[in-house]
């Protein structure tokens, strides 16, 4: 081989193959290499833990925490709610924590991170960057007042949200996170409008937004390079800093353990669940759509709408799903360019990558 | 030992104690699948596999990958069919991998940087006799000689190449990459004898340890024309063998192609280029039936070859053919009509199939012939002990690659005959269907096509055709593979595991291994692998 092809080829062929779809890639240059691709990574939550298999909250918490860890470069403290992702990890006395972690109660992590942000501004540590985390009960219900007040004061602390739809911990309740439909223990699929009822709810990444807090953003486990960029960004930021990741569950969901990220690939691609970023209360990126799919490809991986299939299929119902989906497509822009909203990361991946198909 | 928090009264441990491996009752397992391609080649390549040195730019390793089984890159990369492509998954996607290109690219690589074979090391002292100096004699010999053989090859031509030389013509083979492939061959140490005719297999089947019989089929097949005396009547074979003596062949003014497969559509599109106002291909089925490969047919259009279906040559005569239409009945023959019409040609070329010259080996005790051919067992043996056969002559379809196939096949047949062993063919795994692909995180990439030179410059001369890819487009065609069934390193598995039960040890294929302390058998490495590289497998007991 001779060296003006090998320098050739790598500076200026820009199609990687799988690109950055993939976890990480041979062909890509280290520096757009993931965190998780890199064999010396942090592991912040290590083996051993006791979540299900193809626990979608296990896999979006070492990413974003391993993401935040190098954003902080090493100096960053966890407050976690209680919720699987503390049930799991920390069976007393062991822990699968390798960072500096906190619990205290369900409902109290954002304040409890607010008090540890507060603390080493009074020590005069802005180094140590501050992480609450938990799941969508502890975010959206019990600890959403907490939440809200530290949104308002712009406290200097980065919340991530796992949210798997319900309280899964405690075996699978509704939660102000659950979507219409849904079966869970409390929202059984029984009755004239079996499943969790349509009309509730809350969109919490909105409301973050309408706080006008620095940044807010939603992601998923199926879009690694997406989540990283994120938290990456957001660790960019002082004051108060939201993302919301969806994290299938395969126990409460009913789906396979394999599935796991073809559930939230499959929630993207139907438009059911938008991925995007915000600043200051306006969206300012989208990730597009590349392979939409209709929302029966998204509810039929999971027994939680079984219902809506068996013994018929009830039309009803999914096309108000559908039309939950179609109008998120329509908000947020998801199929194509809308006006002045740039670009998410996918979109901007595709011209990093497009060069070579000329 | 540090005191205690209140009401703490155990040390703090890591969950690494925690062995939740024993959840399992599957455990994922790296595998090789088949890819489509390699299962598709006639010759036994590696597609996948060299694709992927190539795709790292690293085209030495590419080459030697490829050459381990096809001595000839450059020349597959122009003539071969590519039924790699034909079969390859990402047809399914968008288009298939411009595999033919980038081997092409390697080839004129390989020639460019002057990269020769490797000698081996060791040499078995056994000598073999290879009758014929076409594609599969010379792979033949390449892979003998590989194995550490001596051999020899004789052909009664001047110069070796069989059909690649006397059959294909220059347009779409040009003579200097042609040489430059065979003289690599006779670098490794392997001795030509050419312009030799083998009279008798007898006495060479005494003086060499093995003889492996390649003579092909050159003979055109002659069918029955009724023709005036005036007539001129050639058959293709000898017109295309005569285009690389001193004397061109003479057609005239307007020639008719009688046939419809590769041969008749090279003879029609020679015609032209030796100046032929009007080159007409007669053939009695339809388009859609001509044995003839499409995009040879879509080229020999576009230089304004016209073809005519449903026809057959009833009479010849000085300047003028008879033809008859005819229709296809239910079952897609070819039925006359009695409906004929008269065509202008000042020559009738017959394109009608090839036969092989089985004057060596007619009445050899032992050797037995079949319609035409000879019969070889599995391992390419004919019934006399120590005579193998291969390529045209041997029943098998007929293309340049099936014939470097059987010349690899056959060497290793050879090798293990010579040293009293039975050839096992190694065990075929499983095929990478598209099925078992994620082709999500494949990025969205149209196929890079070959440029052709234009048409009205193709005419009157014998330059090639169709041009290569440059060395950023084939990269680029090579990192459009999928890896069917065999990891290339994209991490996947590494970064979805929910329980770190996968360690990268490096970068590059396989460079991972699961952790079966701790793996839970969740399969999502498995489901999320984009080229179907891992496999559940039951846990024992
Ligand atoms: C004040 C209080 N109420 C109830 C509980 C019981 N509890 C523990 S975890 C949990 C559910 C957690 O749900 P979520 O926050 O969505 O996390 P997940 O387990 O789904 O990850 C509940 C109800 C508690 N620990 N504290
Ligand atoms: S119940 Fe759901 S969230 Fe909790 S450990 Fe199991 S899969 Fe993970
Ligand atoms: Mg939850």
């Amino acid at each position: 081989m001779t060296q003006t092809h090998e320098s050739a080829a790598h500076d200026h062929l820009k199609f990687y193959q799988v690109g950055s779809f993939a976890i990480g890639n041979r062909l890509l240059p280290l520096e757009v290499r993931s965190v998780q691709a890199d064999p010396e990574r942090n592991n912040a939550i290590t083996s051993g833990h006791r979540a299900c298999q193809g626990c979608g909250e296990a896999l979006g918490a070492r990413y974003a925490v391993d993401a935040a860890f190098r954003a902080a470069q090493g100096k960053l403290v966890a407050v976690n709610a209680t919720g699987c992702l503390e049930v799991f990890s920390t069976p007393y006395p062991e822990t699968s924590w390798r960072i500096a972690w906190l619990h205290s109660l369900f409902g109290n992590a954002p304040a409890v991170a607010s008090g540890v942000a507060a603390a080493y501004k009074a020590m005069g540590r802005d180094d140590i960057r501050v992480l609450g985390q938990g799941g969508d009960g502890g975010t959206v219900d019990i600890g959403f007042g907490a939440l809200s007040g530290m949104f308002e004061r712009n406290d200097d602390v980065l919340y991530v949200c796992y949210d798997n739809e319900g309280y899964m911990n405690t075996g699978v309740q509704r939660s102000g996170a659950t979507p219409p439909a849904a079966r869970t223990m409390t929202t059984q699929a029984v009755g004239e409008a079996p499943g969790n009822p349509f009309g509730m709810g809350k969109d919490v990444p909105r409301i973050a937004m309408a706080h006008e807090i620095p940044y807010v953003a939603t992601a998923t486990v199926a879009d690694l390079h997406d989540l990283e960029a994120k938290v990456t960004r957001a660790m960019e930021f002082r004051g108060a800093r939201y993302i919301h990741v969806l994290v299938p569950c395969p126990l409460g969901w009913g789906s396979s353990s394999h599935d796991t990220i073809k559930v939230a690939r499959a929630a993207t691609q139907s438009g059911l669940f938008p991925v995007f970023e915000a600043e200051r209360g306006d969206v300012t990126a989208v990730s597009r759509i590349r392979k939409r799919v209709p929302v029966e490809d998204y509810l039929r991986l999971q027994k939680r709408f079984a219902h809506l299939f068996t013994p018929e299929r009830d039309e009803e119902v999914l096309a108000k799903l559908q039309a939950r989906a179609d109008r998120n497509i329509a908000r947020y822009g998801l199929l194509g360019p809308d006006g002045d909203i740039e670009e998410g990361i996918a979109a901007r991946r595709d011209e990093l990558e497009g060069e070579g198909a000329q | 030992m540090r005191e205690k928090p209140f009401a703490i009264t155990l040390d703090v441990g890591s969950s690494l104690a925690n062995h939740t491996g024993t959840w399992r009752t599957e455990r994922p397992t790296y595998v090789h699948l088949m890819p489509p391609c390699n299962n598709a080649c006639p010759a036994g390549e590696n597609v996948q596999a060299w694709l992927y040195e190539a795709e790292e730019g690293n085209y030495e390793q590419a080459w030697r990958a490829l050459t381990a089984d096809n001595p000839f890159p450059a020349i597959m990369g122009r003539i071969c069919y590519h039924p790699c492509q034909t079969a390859c998954n990402r047809a399914e996607l968008d288009e298939a991998v411009g595999i033919n290109a980038v081997e092409r690219f390697l080839g004129d690589e390989a020639i460019a940087q002057g990269w020769r074979f490797h000698q081996s090391e060791t040499l078995s002292g056994k000598h073999v006799l290879v009758i014929g100096a076409g594609p599969s004699g010379l792979s033949a010999a390449y892979h003998l000689r590989r194995l550490g053989h001596e051999v020899t090859i004789r052909d009664l031509a001047p110069l070796a190449g069989g059909m690649m030389r006397f059959g294909i013509p220059s347009y779409r083979l040009p003579r200097g990459v042609l040489a430059d492939e065979i003289r690599r061959i006779e670098d490794m140490g392997v001795t030509f004898e050419l312009g030799q005719r083998v009279e008798s297999l007898e006495e060479p089947l005494d003086a060499f340890d093995a003889v492996f019989l390649a003579v092909g089929a050159q003979l055109g097949k002659r069918a029955y024309v009724p023709a005036g005396e005036a007539a001129k009547i050639v058959d293709a074979v000898t017109m295309l063998h005569d285009m690389e003596g001193e004397e061109k062949p003479q057609l005239g003014r307007r020639v008719v192609v009688y046939g419809g497969g590769n041969t008749a559509i090279d003879a029609a599109r020679t015609a032209k280029r030796l100046g032929a106002e009007e080159a007409i291909i007669v053939y009695r089925r339809t388009r859609d039936r001509m044995p003839a490969h499409d995009s040879e047919v879509r080229e020999a259009e576009e230089e304004g070859i016209l073809l005519k279906w449903l026809s057959t040559v009833q009479h010849a005569d000085a300047g003028k053919l008879v033809i008859e239409k005819m229709e296809l009945d239910e079952s897609g023959f070819p039925q006359p009509t009695g409906e004929t019409e008269e065509l202008e040609a000042d020559s009738l070329v017959l394109a009608l199939g090839q036969e092989t010259d089985l004057s060596l080996v007619e009445g050899l005790e032992g050797v037995e012939i079949e319609g035409g051919v000879v019969k070889v067992d599995e391992r390419m043996m004919t019934g006399r002990a120590g005579l193998f056969a291969g390529g045209d002559m041997v029943p098998a379809e007929r293309t340049v690659t099936v014939a470097v196939g059987h010349g690899k096949q056959a060497a290793r047949c050879i090798d293990s005959w010579l040293r009293g062993e039975e050839f096992v063919h190694p065990e075929r795994p499983a095929l990478a269907t598209y099925d078992r692909l994620t082709t999500w995180y494949y990025s969205d990439a149209p196929h890079k096509a070959r440029p052709l030179i234009e048409p009205a410059r193709r005419q009157g001369t014998f330059d090639e055709v169709v041009q290569g890819l440059d060395e950023r487009s084939a990269m680029y065609e090579a990192r459009r593979c999928m890896s069917c069934g065999n990891c290339f390193g994209c991490d996947n598995c590494f970064g979805v595991c929910p329980d770190n039960a996968v360690k990268k040890l490096g970068t590059g294929a396989y460079m991972y291994e699961f952790d079966y302390d701790f793996c839970k058998g969740c399969g999502l490495c498995v489901e999320e692998c984009p080229s179907g590289s891992i496999l559940m497998v039951p846990e024992e007991g």
